[in-house]
């Protein structure tokens, strides 16, 4: 019972997420609008850690897994790019690791510099 | 046989074997290169193919596991609750690096993409790639991509941000666990936050935070970017 409820707390806010996003016509979805919102529920304090640690671990912890069948999905766009596949996983890697070499630089010299001060 | 693979315990199942298997090859090989979860797409995709199962078919179970993303989603605000002293002293280093991936993701994949010739509408599919699924989409549309090719570029590039972001961090000698953890999310959001969830609470932390926070400063600010873009072209 323990789990369910704490299942139960995550899946709240989701929901209200989900409902706030359909009636406001959001471009954010509404996981995203529930993890602000448990967020919140966390700092004003109506959510306490131990009310959803362990399923929240449980979910955390397995998150690549769940990517699995979206993965799977890209078989179904073989057709679409045919003859552009190796332009596209170009760009993409290209892309990528650009992104990840520019954001952690800009970070890492950015917290340097705000120690030093 | 055709009531068995429809049956929501093949997908299931499929995919829970196949990520053991995953697991186990890396274990094995000991190289980041080996993916748990790109090997259990690849096994799986392979599988599909070969037997003539349908993906429609494979989904009635994979659509349960997706259905755990949304709370896994959520859950991300735990981590980031606990870590959030963190965000607070950082605040600024770590919206200037989201704001500064945003922008060079943009130009790289706009110029990437002339470069190679494609047309107006495989770049604006192109351009939420970075961002999480459910955004992506949303912004894709709005800018008047195709969805489907969008899905496909933030899955693979989700995968080869996490595989690639543990290996830039050794060659680039970052030393910085809340870099590794910006960097993860606002490269490759979702997926690069599992990986990074993996590496530490921290880096799993702040990517999460960096995933939603690049979310809405993508839609904030990539179709402004691509009118600027249409203008210089024209």
């Amino acid at each position: 019972m323990k789990y369910l409820r704490q299942l139960m707390i995550i899946l709240i806010p989701y929901l209200i997420g989900t409902v706030l996003q359909l009636t406001l016509n959001l471009p954010i979805p509404g996981a995203v609008i529930g993890l602000v919102l448990l967020f919140l529920g966390l700092q004003i304090g109506i959510v306490k850690v131990y009310m959803i640690e362990e399923v929240c671990e449980f979910l955390l912890s397995n998150m690549s897994f769940f990517f699995i069948p979206a993965g799977v999905g890209l078989m179904t766009a073989f057709g679409v790019l045919k003859g552009k596949w190796i332009a596209f996983t170009m760009i993409i890697v290209i892309s990528t690791c650009v992104v990840w070499i520019v954001t952690a630089l800009v970070v890492k010299f950015l917290r340097k510099g705000c120690q030093n001060e | 046989m055709n009531d068995l693979i429809t049956s929501p315990v093949f997908g299931v199942l499929a995919s829970l074997i196949a990520y053991e298997i995953g697991i186990y090859i890396k274990k094995k090989g000991r190289l980041s290169i080996f993916n748990p979860l790109m090997l259990a797409i690849i096994i799986l995709i392979v599988f599909l193919s070969t037997f003539h199962i349908k993906y429609e078919d494979y989904n009635t179970g994979g659509q349960i596991i997706s259905f755990f993303l949304y709370p896994a989603t959520v859950a991300l605000a735990l981590p980031m609750y606990k870590k959030f002293d963190l965000f607070k002293e950082n605040a600024i280093p770590i919206l200037i690096g989201i704001l500064s991936g945003a922008v060079v993701g943009f130009v790289c994949v706009v110029l990437l993409s002339k470069l190679f010739g494609f047309t107006d509408i495989l770049i604006k599919s192109l351009i939420p790639k970075s961002i999480t699924t459910p955004i992506g989409i949303a912004l894709s549309r709005q800018l008047g991509g195709l969805s489907s090719i969008t899905v496909v570029a933030i899955i693979m590039t989700g995968i080869i941000g996490s595989i690639c972001g543990p290996l830039l961090y050794k060659v680039f000698k970052i030393k910085d666990e809340v870099a590794l953890g910006i960097a993860m999310g606002a490269a490759s959001h979702a997926l690069g936050t599992a990986r990074a969830m993996e590496i530490g609470e921290t880096q799993g932390a702040m990517s999460g935070l960096t995933m939603a926070i690049s979310g809405i400063v993508a839609v904030l600010l990539y179709p402004a970017l691509w009118k600027v873009v249409l203008e210089l072209i024209q």
